[in-house]
């Protein structure tokens, strides 16, 4: 044999996980949630999913090439995905300069200033997202009409209109017949206010379902999130029902689902423990249910993540797995 | 309004000048009183804290030495002769005796001498390979090149050679403190006396396998074949198990063993070259 | 459709590659000369009985066991003795062997060639064992006498027998247990008189449906042997593991799986038990699987201990060219070699010959906190928290997370998408507190 035999330490084959392979899933699974809000938004959604796409990308590149001098890592499709979630949080009528500015936001600084892929604590496409909601509230909170109704539609989100009503001092059932919340069908369905990804909720349950198939996610943070906003509101809702929407509202409303799917179950920013998943989703659904219910802001997901996020390391050093045969 | 600034600049001032009293009091009570020698002593000495002096760090060796009647067992190898002096000095006491050390490497298996028979595929640290198996070449005594000895060197005397993949000792900057030879898996590097003008020879092989076997791994392999041994009148080399060693303390840097190792296994370093005699 | 028991935490599914799958058991041409390591169990090392120039009998003793925990080592051939000597094993370092140049096949008296069977009393059986110098086969070698005696304070109630085989690419007990099932079955119950146990399960991955049929149907003449079939899951034939899948108990982290009340052997060992109990044959050969992807006719051999396993690869049709590793084992746990002339030994269940195109590991990225290796890790150990400690050197943080409870299964950097040399830092890392730990109790011992 005049080859020289290869030496290594155990294993000596390898599973199919990849980097590359587990974004690709990611964004397939965030096809339904694209057609949908392109079927519901017209053009106007495409255009910002594509220069939020295009913007990160550029941004990851030239910061990586020219500021930091380190080899690119665009291929992996990681800023790929940042784009398409920071563009689900965006309103469908928001200027193509803020989408820039949002993406330079969540890839300059949540993600690269970290040390990229892998290092960042908080999401990307969430700190892009409240970046810009803080600074620019006008821009953020103004929905265009949903192309497919022809009612005279103002636009503003259900949590928007329920948010409003509560404070001008209407009652529940006076808010459900004044304003325009839409059934329930059609808020599963997506034909309702808000941004571009969160509105249609079988959407995102097909996407969220197909990630699990594959294994990209597991089913504690999902499960978590929505069941304790589910059950937070619950009780609420069984204790002052005049006061309170009732649970099922709030998880097919704002982002609830997009955010118990695709945003709080980002790899790097949540916990590495199913114990600590759970604790993590649990805290995720009640940060949002106060500030829906008793904060200034109708929909307080976006923070509750990030807040959770924060969280995160402390849930690792303290939420151990049990060891085998351990006590 | 008047009032309420005159209140806040009387609680403040209030505030802060009994916190200054309880301050002080318990300073004063709690004080641990440390001779204050040991501080002086330790502003002398090269605060690298490796550890060669054989104590905990350049404090612990600066209250040993206060506390020491006798200083002759007492020596730091970073600060050298003159740190020992300025440090008796001090004390009022007698300086031990220093004898410098450096480090040298026991392996000249270069790939040229030493051809690689397999490929190491892992983390690269010799740590790593040599607990897996012998190492990407037939000797299992040699140096794997890793470099696990560059990194704990805190006085860069120590690095790899990026041809010959063999770490190099600079003998002006290393003083002897052995954090390489704890680092090297293979016990590889040796502190030796050191020469003047940092002549150094020695045996640079640890290969103990018979003669013939240790050769078709390395050309350079010592083979234990005693022809130093027989030649050397100081007594200084001694044979063990196919292998040569060569007493730094007894060895008067002669060369006689240089010239008739046949296998170049020994080493001369920082000699003048050899004069070449005309043959008559 | 039944739901197959298995191990509650982790566990990966690595392709089967079970290429060698139905291949009868070939008998290996008797090699020319055969190498005997005194080292092929865990524990000290057999001393030597024999000198140059003896002339030995299949089956005599050569090395007799030593220590507590050792083992005796017979000669696989007859002939003469030719070198005793240090010789390079599998890790590439040497260890004292003895040589033997074939003569003939000629059997010790005391081997008879029909099994003799009787009513064994259990010392009877275990002093049998003790002689025949047999080891746990399934890899780890673990001298099979020693871990019959159960420690004081302990009582087994239930055998396990592993045959669970869930490395890819081997098939040796699988095919053992297709030919031999009668006499793994009457090994089982001679193991249970040792025991004093009246129950034992034979273990099997549901992945071998012939030999789960065949020793079920075998095992109903026998009071107390049962056969499950387990589900297909890598780490299932780890002892932990199948203690779990089939009775439920944990073993505690340090502790003996007698501490639980079970002890657990391989169908080889089993195998290899029958032969010595009643044909008083050592153990001086076993099946190993011969196999790999460019392999020309891979299959399963009974070879004799000692054989260098060139001849081995020559029996296959020789080393393909496009070769890259030679693994000792399955591809998980298996140890890659550098040369081929190293000899069988006891513990060595297989060869898989890796191509190049397989064999170069891929470049690591850094972690993306996927958790995988936390959700793999069978030990339910966090790899990733780990190898960070270790790279920081962090060595008592290391050891406060249990990293000496790893079983170095290989279940984390398998599935790292990241590809992160994940069990090479644990290994360092467990090694590193092994020898401060070792140091310290040194030195406490001088003060």
């Amino acid at each position: 044999m005049s080859n020289i035999l290869t030496v290594s330490p155990s294993p000596h084959t390898k599973g199919e996980e990849s980097i590359p392979k587990i974004m690709r899933t990611v964004i397939v699974a965030m096809i339904p949630a694209m057609i949908m809000s392109v079927i519901f938004f017209g053009p106007a959604s495409l255009k910002i999913m594509a220069v939020a796409v295009i913007a990160c990308l550029l941004f990851e590149y030239s910061i990586q090439k020219y500021l930091l001098r380190v080899p690119t890592t665009i291929r992996d499709g990681s800023a790929v995905i940042t784009g398409l979630l920071l563009a689900f949080n965006l309103p469908s009528g928001i200027p193509v300069w803020l989408v820039v500015a949002g993406s330079l936001v969540a890839i300059g600084i949540a993600k690269l200033s970290f040390g990229g892929l892998g290092q960042n604590p908080f999401n990307p496409a969430l700190v892009g997202r409240v970046f810009l909601l803080i600074s620019f509230p006008v821009q953020m909170t103004t929905w265009s009409a949903n192309i497919t109704t022809t009612d005279t539609f103002t636009g503003a989100t259900p949590l928007g209109l329920l948010k409003e009503g509560l404070r001008s001092g209407k009652s529940l059932t006076q808010i459900a017949s004044d304003s325009q919340i839409p059934g329930y069908f059609d808020m599963f369905w997506g034909n309702m206010s808000g941004s571009l990804g969160e509105i249609s909720a079988i959407a995102i349950l097909l996407g969220g379902l197909y990630l699990l198939w594959k294994k990209i996610i597991t089913w504690h943070i999902p499960a978590a999130v929505l069941g304790s906003i589910f059950l937070f509101e619950g009780i609420l809702w069984i204790l002052a029902p005049g006061r309170f929407m009732d649970p099922v509202f709030h998880l097919i409303t704002g982002g609830a689902m997009l955010g118990a799917f695709f945003m709080a179950t980002d790899l790097t920013t949540s916990p590495m423990t199913p114990k600590g998943k759970l604790i993590f989703g649990a805290g995720i659904g009640v940060i949002t249910m106060c500030i829906r219910n008793f904060g200034a802001y109708p929909e307080g997901i976006s923070f509750a993540i990030l807040i959770m996020n924060g969280f995160t390391p402390l849930i690792n050093a303290t939420v151990k797995p049990k060891r085998f045969g351990g006590k | 309004m008047s009032e309420t600034l005159i209140y806040t600049i009387v609680v403040i001032s209030a505030i802060g000048a009994v916190s200054a009293v309880v301050l002080y009091w318990v300073s004063q009570k709690f004080q641990v009183y440390t001779d204050p020698r040991i501080d002086e002593a330790e502003a002398l000495l090269p605060a690298s804290n490796c550890g060669s002096c054989g104590f905990p760090g350049c404090r612990a060796f600066a209250e040993a030495c206060v506390a020491a009647e006798n200083m002759s067992n007492l020596s730091c190898p970073v600060g050298g002769a003159e740190t020992m002096q300025a440090v008796a000095r001090l004390l009022g006491l007698e300086a031990g005796h220093f004898k410098p050390r450096t480090a040298v490497l026991r392996c000249n298996g270069t790939c040229e001498y030493r051809p690689k028979t397999s490929n190491y595929q892992g983390v690269k640290t010799c740590i790593a390979v040599s607990s897996l198996y012998r190492g990407e070449t037939d000797c299992q005594y040699g140096c794997l090149g890793y470099g696990d000895c560059v990194p704990v060197c805190q006085f860069d005397a120590i690095h790899l050679n990026p041809v010959t993949h063999l770490p190099e000792v600079d003998d002006v900057k290393c003083n002897g403190c052995g954090a390489c030879v704890d680092a090297c898996p293979r016990l590889l590097i040796e502190l030796r006396r050191q020469m003047p003008k940092h002549r150094k020879i020695f045996v640079a092989c640890r290969n103990q396998d018979e003669g013939l076997v240790a050769l078709k791994a390395c050309s350079v392999a010592c083979t234990g074949c005693s022809k130093c041994f027989e030649v050397c009148t100081f007594g200084a080399i001694e044979m063990q198990k196919n292998l040569a060693y060569i007493d730094a303390e007894k060895c008067t840097l002669c060369r006689k063993c240089v010239s008739v190792c046949e296998s170049n296994s020994i080493l001369e370093m920082n000699f003048p070259a050899r004069k070449i005699k005309n043959e008559a | 459709m039944k739901i197959l028991k298995t191990f509650r935490f982790g566990g990966i599914h690595p392709g089967a590659e079970k290429l060698t799958a139905g291949r009868t058991i070939r008998v290996l041409s008797l090699p020319e000369k055969v190498i005997l390591p005194v080292v092929q169990h865990a524990g000290s090392p057999a001393a030597v009985i024999v000198k140059v120039g003896d002339r030995v009998k299949t089956g005599s003793l050569i090395a007799r066991m030593s220590g507590a925990v050792s083992a005796n080592i017979h000669a696989s051939v007859s002939g003469i003795v030719t070198k005793i000597e240090e010789t390079v094993d599998a890790s590439g370092y040497k260890i004292n062997s003895v040589q033997i140049t074939r003569e003939g096949d000629d059997w010790d008296d005391s081997v008879s060639l029909t099994p003799v069977i009787k009513d064994f009393t259990p010392q009877e059986i275990l002093q049998k064992i003790k002689e025949a110098g047999i080891v746990g086969m399934g890899g780890a070698s673990f001298p099979t006498h020693v871990k019959l005696e159960i420690p004081e304070g302990m009582k087994v109630d239930t055998l396990l027998i592993n045959g669970v085989e869930c490395e890819p690419y081997l098939t040796a007990d699988h095919q053992l247990m297709l030919e031999k099932g009668e006499e793994i079955l009457q090994g089982t119950q001679l193991l249970m008189k040792v025991l004093g146990v009246d129950r034992a399960i034979i273990g099997i991955e549901v992945n071998k449906p012939d030999a789960i049929h065949s020793l079920n149907n075998l095992s109903k003449k026998y009071v107390g042997i049962t056969v499950e079939a387990l589900a297909m899951k890598y780490p299932q034939g780890s002892e932990k593991q199948l203690i779990q899948a089939l009775t439920g108990r944990q073993v505690p982290p340090g502790a003996l799986p007698a501490s639980v009340g079970v002890l657990v052997n391989n169908v080889a060992t089993t195998y290899a038990v029958y032969e010595a109990v009643t044909k008083n044959k050592p153990l001086i050969e076993r099946v190993v699987t011969v196999t790999g992807k460019s392999v020309k006719l891979p299959g399963n051999f009974l070879v004799r201990i000692g054989t260098p396993i060139n001849e081995l690869i020559e029996a296959v049709g020789g080393m393909p060219e496009n070769t890259g590793k030679v693994v000792i084992g399955g591809p998980m746990m298996g140890r890659t070699v550098a040369n081929l002339h190293i000899p069988v030994t006891k513990g060595m269940s297989g060869i898989v010959l890796i191509p190049d195109s397989e064999a170069s590991r891929q470049t690591d990225l850094p972690c993306i906190r996927c958790a995988k290796c936390v959700e793999g890790c069978p030990m339910n150990l966090e790899p990733y928290l780990m190898m960070q400690l270790v790279e920081k050197g962090m060595w008592d943080l290391a050891e406060e997370n249990h990293i000496t409870d790893c079983m170095e299964c290989g279940s984390c950097s398998f599935t790292c998408p990241s590809a992160r040399p994940i069990l090479d830092n644990i290994r360092i890392g467990k090694s590193k507190i092994r020898k401060i730990r070792s140091d310290q109790q040194k030195s406490n011992a001088k003060s």
